[in-house]
């Protein structure tokens, strides 16, 4: 029983997730939204499908992937989505826009309450105020803003995007969109004749041109406030275009795209709450995509698994479980505890691993492309190099770390998702594949490293003061593991450096600019050579290391975060004042931590009995090699 | 006492003490960029010998802590005085010596660069045709005798020396140039916009109807000082011909004439002349489908260089610079409305060091924790046996 008693827990945690990889079953006669979630179609420059425009839409807007009604009804994004699609003045009820700040909301005269979610409606009356206010902030630089002028411009962008997302697919408030095509497609040819009567000076129909000058002044808007490129190209290499946009280009050549009239069905039957007539319409789509552009719907299909499997926050779960599974197998002598986190990191790992490589897919880049991605893989790096030193060691020390840095590493991505698409196309200086595959990687994966001394220095200083349960060997092995990935980080750190100078020399002819990033890179550098050569020399020895490994934690979380809140320089995307606290706070508690193992030996608890060595006689941990 | 000093020089805590000195000032100098600008914290922490306390212009100032050019410096003596004291063969040894010779060959390529690359800008409009970049920074006053048939006699005269109440003399002109005022960045306002109070700097040509504010240095990296200056023409047979404001923001160059011959002045970039030229064919920016996002520049250009008998066509892209003659171009930017492309043209001898450098570093550092790697498994193999 013991010995299966890591299979079961690994069993246990593998069929719990595995409930979410099935699919859900649609009732027949209700909406079927997870087919029109697949439908793909062209945001921000990037084919998706609208379960993901859903989502990173309402992430924008609300903060959050769901919708949670006042009667606490639960809409999925794509719900919310699907209302403001085809049915705009029920979604303008819905309170999705958060608002907090106390003088964003004086402007309208409401007083600060319990409630942070409005509606649209309720903006209605003050866009204009808004908009006046937001232009204003919009001048600053994101840095220069303060708390309500950021919150101003956020409100402005939120209700824009709800706008432009109202007016993709139809005219916002039309109330029977397939009649209106209809009555626009009959008169397009009298039109063009009598435009074209008139351009030979012949007697024209004046009725005729003035009603489709108005129609086309209102496609003309539709198609200016687009967000979402729907109508796919005939051609699989073909343009994408907005619906408003199709109808305009409808008038040279004739007739109405199809897709526009699917659309318009699905929006109408939507509307009359016909739901067999709107599922059979979604169907008829997705199976001209299947059949016209397969690769483009598979991509879509698997991007809308992808979003509904969600395997970081699965993963997240797992790595929580393996590194109190870990901490626990210290506490008895036994080792199962101990391999059944072993087991449940595997499976984390590979959870992971399929989130890190389904995203390359999507994307066709290498893994690091923005700083929510960066997130993810130092996570996997550090996860790897620890179940490594797990596999050798066999301790636990290896499993807790991997645990707790791959659950905080894809804590922090999942924050850094608030922005939107996470998978954006790049700027075109980033668009070059081998570039982002090895220097990107590389400085990556020095990060991993770096925080994975760290965590581990964090382990031997908490054992060591608090517990009793630093034994020797343990404390030897530590000092080893750190010693080992400080020289990996060090590689790593050194080479990614070097390629992003080699980077900078091919793209802007220098090799080194002093930018920020730059900086902070060989900050990072420099603290490695430091402690090794300390190391080396004899200056330190375990307990040094461990203070040493726990600076390194500071300087990379500097040099990860810290200088892109500097808002200088080329690297600077993506600034975030929310974060700014966080990383505040994590740099001050591994201040702590140093003083705290900065405490005379005497006062660790560890050391205070029989076995401690004293503090002269600190065991080495291996041949220290001369300086060179 | 030699003994002493080759000890201290040599030493392994001179090494980590210097480390940790580039550390602090790497962190103290990016903090700087933020008020300083990139440019000018570089020039203050990095490309510096100190860093000074109160900053310049003040009378006094102290060197607070020592600047990258002197960290760097000792280090590399630090590292090669070490090796040369210390160096013993051995194969244990090799990849400590390949890391320690590829980051020598890296410090030096770096001081190189620093003191011998040339980076200037070349923005050319469609259909335009130039043999000359210009400097991001640096301005010139560029004295121009026009009276020669084919060709312009232009002397320029760096903007270091545009100091108030100096005066230039130069041979090849027959009149000195005294300066009046200068302004390292200002801002030019037509008089009557300026309001009440505002008095023109100078008495002739369109500087006598334009006002000039102050104002305080550039720091964010895509924008640049606007220098300007007034300066009086002395001729050297006697008298004054008045008082010019020459300012980069001025567009056409102002003319005047002396000695019987025709001259114009301008404040401008400095110029640096090619042995080639190269006209804009074509600028393209394309965007993402639906999006403000940057998908690519390009700019095609025609290279001729009579002396080496070349007329090609060139598409200078992203990450794709045109290297000729020792200089790159590289695609850097493009003017607001896609009018003109923006072409960063870098002369860097010394360019190749940081490649090498890198090879050699990186295996050095496979081969040392190689070794360190194997002998830990030989050692565990052993413990666990």
């Amino acid at each position: 029983m013991k010995r299966l008693l890591p299979w079961i827990i690994l069993g246990v945690a593998a069929a719990c997730i595995a409930t979410s990889w099935l699919p859900s079953k649609v009732a027949k006669e209700d909406f079927d939204f997870s087919k029109v979630g697949e439908i793909p179609v062209l945001v921000g420059g990037r084919m998706k499908p609208l379960d993901t425009v859903a989502r990173n839409s309402l992430l924008i807007i609300h903060g959050k992937q769901e919708l949670r009604l006042e009667d606490s009804r639960r809409l999925s994004a794509m719900q919310w989505l699907a209302d403001a699609l085809f049915n705009a003045s029920v979604a303008d009820q819905y309170p999705v826009f958060v608002v907090q700040n106390a003088d964003v909301l004086g402007l309208f005269g409401w007083q600060q309450s319990d409630r942070k979610y409005f509606s649209f409606a309720e903006f209605t009356p003050f866009l204009k105020q808004i908009d006046e206010q937001a232009a204003q902030s919009d001048k600053l630089e994101a840095v220069q803003r303060s708390a309500y002028q950021s919150a101003i411009l956020n409100l402005r962008n939120g209700l824009s995007l709800y706008q432009r997302l109202k007016n993709s697919i139809q005219p916002e408030g039309a109330e029977n969109f397939t009649a209106e095509l209809q009555g626009f497609a009959s008169s397009v040819p009298g039109a063009a004749k009598a435009a074209r009567q008139r351009a030979m000076g012949e007697n024209f129909d004046k009725v005729k041109l003035d009603d489709i000058a108005q129609m086309i002044k209102r496609y003309e808007r539709l198609s200016d406030m687009a967000y979402v490129l729907a109508v796919p190209p005939i051609e699989p290499n073909g343009e994408w275009h907005s619906v408003g946009n199709s109808l305009l280009r409808s008038v040279a050549i004739g007739e109405i795209d199809p897709a526009v009239i699917e659309y318009a069905i699905v929006g109408d039957a939507y509307r009359a709450n016909d739901r067999p007539l709107f599922n059979q319409n979604v169907e008829v789509m997705t199976d001209w995509f299947s059949k016209e552009q397969p690769n483009t719907m598979k991509r879509a299909s698997f991007e809308f698994l992808f979003n509904r499997v969600q395997p970081f926050s699965q993963s997240m779960a797992l790595y929580v479980l393996a590194f109190l599974l870990a901490c626990a197998s210290w506490l008895g002598s036994s080792s199962i505890l101990r391999r059944s986190a072993f087991y449940v990191l595997l499976l984390a790992l590979a959870i992971h691993t399929f989130g890190l490589v389904s995203r390359m897919y999507l994307q066709e880049r290498p893994p690091v492309t923005n700083l929510y991605s960066s997130a993810i893989f130092i996570g996997w790096g550090a996860v790897i190099v620890a179940l490594i030193l797990e596999r050798i060691f066999r301790d636990g020390i290896g499993a807790a770390c991997a645990g707790a840095i791959g659950f905080v590493t894809l804590i922090i991505a999942h924050h850094l998702a608030g922005s939107g698409d996470t998978l954006e196309m790049l700027q075109a200086v980033l668009d070059t594949n081998i570039w982002l595959a090895t220097h990107v990687v590389a400085i990556t994966t020095g990060y991993s490293a770096m925080f994975l001394a760290g965590m581990l220095a964090i382990i031997y200083i908490v054992r060591g003061v608090f517990t009793t349960s630093l034994k020797k060997q343990t404390a030897d092995s530590l000092a080893r593991m750190t010693y080992g990935v400080v020289c990996f980080a060090t590689l790593f750190s050194f080479v990614g450096t070097v390629l992003g100078g080699i980077w900078a020399d091919q793209s802007w002819g220098r090799f080194w600019g002093w930018d920020p990033k730059e900086n902070g890179a060989v900050l990072i550098v420099l603290w490695c050579a430091i402690t090794l050569h300390a190391r080396w020399g004899g200056f330190i020895r375990q307990r040094g290391l461990m203070i040493m490994a726990l600076f390194g934690n500071i300087v990379t979380s500097f040099s990860w975060f810290g200088v892109n809140m500097l808002g200088v320089g080329l690297h600077s995307y993506g600034f975030m004042q929310k974060a700014f606290p966080w990383l505040v706070g994590f740099m001050l508690s591994q201040l702590a931590l140093m003083c705290v193992a900065a405490l005379p030996l005497e006062r660790w608890r560890s050391f205070r009995t029989v076995n401690a060595p004293a503090r002269g006689q600190t065991p080495q941990v291996s041949p220290a090699p001369s300086p060179g | 006492m030699l003994h002493k000093f080759v000890d201290i020089i040599t030493s392994l805590k001179l090494t980590i003490v210097c480390l940790a000195a580039g550390m602090a000032l790497i962190f103290a100098g990016t903090l700087a960029q933020v008020h300083l600008g990139i440019h000018e914290a570089q020039q203050r922490y990095f490309q510096s010998m100190f860093v000074w306390w109160p900053p310049e212009g003040r009378g006094f100032r102290i060197p607070i802590f020592p600047g990258g050019h002197l960290i760097g410096a000792v280090l590399l003596i630090n590292l090669i005085a070490a090796h040369l004291k210390r160096f013993r063969w051995s194969w244990r040894k090799l990849g400590i010596h390949l890391t320690h010779a590829g980051l020598i060959i890296m410090l030096a390529g770096g001081l190189f660069t620093d003191l011998f690359a040339v980076e200037s800008h070349m923005q050319l409009a469609n259909g335009d045709a130039k043999n000359y970049s210009e400097d991001m920074r640096q301005t010139e006053l560029a004295v121009i005798d026009t009276s020669g048939d084919d060709l312009d006699q232009v002397t320029a005269i760096p903007d270091t020396v545009l100091r108030p109440n100096r005066v230039i003399d130069h041979w090849s002109l027959p009149f000195r140039i005294a300066v009046r005022n200068f302004y390292q960045n200002s801002r030019l306002r037509m008089l009557s916009q300026a309001g009440e109070g505002a008095r023109p700097i100078a008495n002739q040509g369109s500087g006598a109807m334009i006002a000039v504010e102050p104002v305080t240095r550039a720091t964010a990296s895509d924008e640049r000082d606007v220098p300007s200056a007034a300066i009086e023409i002395l001729p050297k047979d006697g008298g004054s011909l008045g008082t010019w404001l020459v300012s980069d923001s001025l567009g056409a160059p102002q003319t005047f004439g002396c000695g019987g011959r025709t001259w114009m002045i301008a404040l401008r970039p400095a110029r640096y002349y090619k042995p080639y030229s190269v006209t804009l064919q074509k600028f393209t920016h394309e965007k993402y489908a639906g999006t403000e996002i940057p998908k690519d520049f390009s700019s095609k250009v025609t290279l001729i260089d009579p002396e080496r008998s070349v007329n090609r066509d060139v598409l200078i892209y992203m990450n794709h610079p045109l290297r000729y003659r020792g200089e790159t171009f590289y695609q850097a930017g493009f003017q607001k409305d896609d009018s003109a492309t923006i072409l960063q043209v870098v002369h860097n001898p010394s360019f190749i060091a940081p490649y090498v450098a890198c090879v050699i570093v990186a295996a050095g550092l496979l081969v040392q924790f190689g070794f360190h790697l194997v002998g830990f498994s030989r050692q565990r193999r052993r413990a666990i046996a």
